[in-house]
């Protein structure tokens, strides 16, 4: 499916989607007490993205606008159509929590896990909410813009 | 084999080498918990795996992961466009060119810059050679982590050859980097044409020198064959990509469905089995070795004359906005994400690795077969665990 065709089926379940069209792929954010249904909906419905190829999160804090913003990506292909898709969702940085999609794509049980590691995003309902690749007591999320480095490794 | 495992007692709640266990320790009655890693000859790397079993039966495998995490994303935050590529070199280091060409295919969408056709056909060839030497080291490492060690020697004496050939073109024979954001960092040497070609001329014969030792060996096959399914629909609800989730028919590579550079303009085929049980991952490898050697054939004689890279400026700056780019890996699918605000070192950096979402399928994979073929099952799924930590 085109951009548009995928844009038309995308506002008839969600109207006041915000869409951006000016990367490659088209990408719509959605409200966050939307998202559950809406992956519920992408992955089963017309556009039958089965494929979540990267998820991963942003923190907005070094920028001017968006010092409580941390943003949610999720990308995902369908493998029957070969359409690509980018989710935005926003989350409060001071307590971000979203519904985990791991029920939906397996894949995003490890991701999720990671960006709980690294960002600090709590995902409901995720089967083994732990850090993945850092150790469990350490302190901070190292990919959020205020981290410090205590031993400034990986500031240079 | 298995010497270095421990076993735990079961109602302790911390390992013996330290460690917390509180999440793998089963209370079931009768269930064993062993550690392999994170130092153990078939993990390849600092891979720990936390098996829990019932007699011999696998119940559960979890990846404990970050013995060599390295945090490249922030690192890279604070590097210009042009120095994080040589970050990622460190990444997947059997896949070194691959992963600097992925990056600079990344900085390039950014740029909008048009690669010269000399240069694009250098990269293909590399990264192809870099596909072989990859491939080489997993078979060699896969047969002797099922017990055969002839098959190591072998592969480590082609890959000799190819790894001569990386040193003389980049000076590097192992964390190569030579693709730059605009092309490649110099021109070729003046014998990499004939060095490739006897490369070829001697591989050709190798490759079937490995179907007799072990492609065809019965032991190796009654070893593989059946073990680890794993079906379409779930390699493709865990994100598997490359010979892992072409094994099981899923068609994903990503040179054929997204061609970058001039793999639109070779022929070749994308390998694609049905079985999805470990023997079928090792055809789809040792049959992408041939496809390989057919794409270096067809364009090592027409390298087109002309510049070996764009004219670019010195610093370079991406525009507001974000840019993502795919290229397919000798593992599978490796994804850049870069987000710019518009200065000179990205906003925030994302791999996607193939290595990490392959992983994540091992512990469904290996459910309920033997402990003697999760090692069958490991190889090959061809993990290098640097890729996996970044």
């Amino acid at each position: 499916m085109t951009n548009g065709e995928i844009k038309q089926h995308i506002v008839t379940v969600r109207p006041n989607g915000v869409f951006d069209e000016t990367g490659e792929w088209l990408q719509v954010q959605v409200d966050i007490s939307e998202w559950k249904t809406f992956a519920q909906w992408l992955r089963n419905d017309a556009l039958q993205m089965d494929f979540l190829f990267c998820l991963t999160g942003i923190d907005w804090s070094a920028t001017a606008t968006g010092k409580t913003l941390l943003t949610m990506v999720y990308h995902f292909t369908s493998t029957v159509f070969r359409h690509t898709l980018v989710v935005k969702v926003k989350l409060d940085r001071n307590n971000p929590e979203i519904e985990t999609v791991s029920d939906i794509w397996r894949t995003a049980e490890f991701h999720e896990r990671e960006v709980f590691d690294l960002f600090g995003v709590k995902f409901l309902h995720h089967p083994d909410l732990r850090r993945l690749v850092l150790t469990d007591d350490f302190e901070g999320y190292p990919l959020r813009k205020d981290f410090e480095d205590p031993i400034n490794m990986i500031k240079l | 084999m298995y010497r270095e495992t421990k076993i735990l007692n079961v109602d302790s709640k911390v390992s013996p080498i330290g460690g917390d266990l509180e999440g793998a320790v089963g209370a079931d009655e009768g269930e064993l918990v062993i550690n392999v890693g994170p130092q153990h000859p078939a993990t390849h790397g600092v891979l720990h795996l936390v098996i829990t079993l019932q007699g011999e039966t696998i119940q559960k495998v979890e990846p404990h992961l970050g013995y060599i995490h390295r945090s490249i994303e922030k690192m890279c935050e604070s590097l210009s466009y042009r120095q994080f590529i040589y970050v990622t070199s460190r990444m997947d280091y059997l896949s070194a060119h691959i992963n600097n060409h992925g990056c600079a295919l990344c900085v390039e969408k950014g740029l909008q810059l048009e690669i010269p056709p000399r240069a694009q056909v250098i990269r293909v060839l590399m990264d192809e050679l870099t596909r072989i030497a990859s491939h080489e080291l997993w078979w060699g490492a896969m047969a002797m982590d099922l017990g055969a060690f002839t098959p190591f020697f072998y592969a480590f004496r082609e890959r000799e050859t190819i790894n001569d050939i990386m040193e003389e073109t980049c000076g590097a024979r192992l964390t190569m980097n030579y693709m730059v954001p605009g092309g490649v960092m110099y021109d070729i040497h003046p014998n990499f044409q004939k060095r490739v070609k006897d490369f070829i001329q001697l591989f050709n014969n190798k490759i079937d020198e490995y179907d007799d030792l072990v492609t065809n060996n019965i032991i190796f096959q009654n070893r593989t064959k059946g073990v680890g399914i794993l079906s379409a629909a779930d390699a493709i609800s865990y994100g598997c990509t490359g010979p892992v989730a072409r094994g099981s028919g899923v068609t994903c590579d990503i040179r054929k469905l997204y061609p970058y550079e001039v793999y639109d303009k070779v022929a070749f085929d994308e390998i694609i089995e049905t079985a999805g049980d470990s023997y079928a991952r090792y055809l789809v490898r040792i049959k992408e070795l041939r496809q390989s050697v057919r794409i270096i054939e067809q364009l090592i004689d027409n390298i087109p004359d002309g510049d070996f890279q764009a004219k670019t400026k010195a610093v370079l700056k991406l525009p507001r906005g974000e840019f993502y780019s795919r290229i397919e890996t000798a593992r599978g699918e490796f994804g850049v994400y870069i987000v710019s605000e518009g200065g000179t070192t990205p906003y925030r950096i994302k791999f996607r690795s193939p290595g990490f979402s392959n992983l994540s399928a091992l512990d469904h994979m290996s459910r309920g077969s033997k402990i003697g073929d999760l090692m069958a099952i490991m190889g090959t799924l061809d993990l290098v665990i640097p890729d996996i930590d970044r």
